[in-house]
């Protein structure tokens, strides 16, 4: 049978640095991987280094970066959800984890990732996560796929332990960077900062980049 | 997007006074600025194509600028400004970049919806 992943997350950029070097495992080890992106990130506030983009042409721009960073990455499925960058959270969320819901149960993917639902930092991301969860719950017990969740606020150690899963993906990092870079208008800023800093941070940002972490949500009901 | 020049704004502004325009109007820290550093208090708000018309509209300062849409009962106001267009729509955006060039501040007028 064909192997499944899906990847649901509010903004374009969420896959870059957490995420990307696991998608390419599981492509190279032939399993599909689905991506599902909430919004286009329409209220960054990265506009490029110089900016380049405005608030109105921000929206294009980053579908546009986020289809090359999905080639990349060797994804195939790229879905949109037509949602509104900071507002998920006000979105009904029985209606978003239907939609969610639709989508696991057209591809039956044996592993979810998206974000830790009050871990996460962003409104954005905790809703997005919440919805995820919330579509997972609404199936039977036996038929769920496994949740693995990003997590990074400062207290998601402290209150979760160790993550479940550190995959090294050292063999990807350097198309992860790629990636990274696809994103130009919300990474330029910081790809030129780590080009600027001493080697040894740039030796510490690539370490980081060889490890993603996730924890597996264990579900109450 | 260019630096904003005083006379030319003021031009733009003019243009889009005394009829009904749609406006978006925000100001933004963006959602990490309390996750880098904790003592930050983040605020921000936005509106999103809210149809208003104003009888009077005034650019001033000095880099960065202020601008100030006078309406039959009411007031739009932006500080922070520093640079401009008219995109390929007729629209008239207005931004504050900050040091970092991250976007701060916007005030955008359009005769159609956004
Ligand atoms: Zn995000």
């Amino acid at each position: 049978m064909d192997r499944h992943v899906l990847i649901v997350f509010p903004h374009p950029d969420d896959e870059a640095f957490g995420v990307s070097g696991s998608i390419m495992k599981y492509i190279q080890e032939g399993i599909s991987v689905t991506y599902v992106c909430l919004t286009l990130g329409e209220m960054g506030r990265n506009m490029g280094k110089p900016p380049f983009a405005t608030r109105e042409s921000l929206p294009e721009i980053r579908k546009k970066e986020l289809e090359e960073a999905c080639r990349i990455t060797g994804i195939k499925d790229l879905r949109r959800m037509g949602l509104r960058d900071k507002t998920v959270e006000f979105e009904d969320p029985e209606e978003l984890a239907k939609r969610i819901r639709a989508v696991i149960d057209e591809i039956t993917p044996e592993v979810i990732i998206t974000f830790y639902p009050g871990y996460s930092v962003h409104p954005d991301h905790n809703a997005c996560g919440a919805a995820v969860i919330k579509a997972v719950e609404s199936m039977a017990k036996d038929q769920r796929p496994e949740v693995h969740c990003l997590a990074f606020s400062h207290d998601c150690y402290e209150k979760l332990g160790q993550p479940d899963i550190k995959r090294d993906v050292s063999e990807f990092a350097d198309r992860k960077l790629e990636v990274i870079k696809a994103h130009r208008s919300q990474t330029q800023g910081l790809v030129q900062g780590i080009k600027k800093r001493l080697s040894k941070e740039n030796q510490e940002f690539m370490n980081q980049l060889k490890t993603e972490r996730f924890w597996i949500y264990k579900f109450q009901n | 997007m260019q630096p904003i020049k005083q006379s030319e704004v003021q031009q733009a502004l003019d243009s889009f006074a005394n009829q009904e325009v749609y406006l978006h109007l925000e100001t933004t820290n963006g959602a990490y600025a309390s996750h880098f550093n904790e003592g930050f208090f983040s605020a921000g708000a936005y509106i999103r194509n809210a149809k208003v018309t104003y009888t009077r509209g005034t650019i001033t300062g000095d880099n960065p600028y202020r601008i100030g849409l006078k309406m039959p009962i009411g007031w739009i106001y932006a500080e922070g400004l520093t640079d401009w267009e008219i995109d390929d729509k007729g629209r008239l955006l207005i931004a504050g970049h900050d040091h970092e060039g991250k976007l701060a501040v916007a005030l955008e007028l359009s005769k159609e919806p956004f």
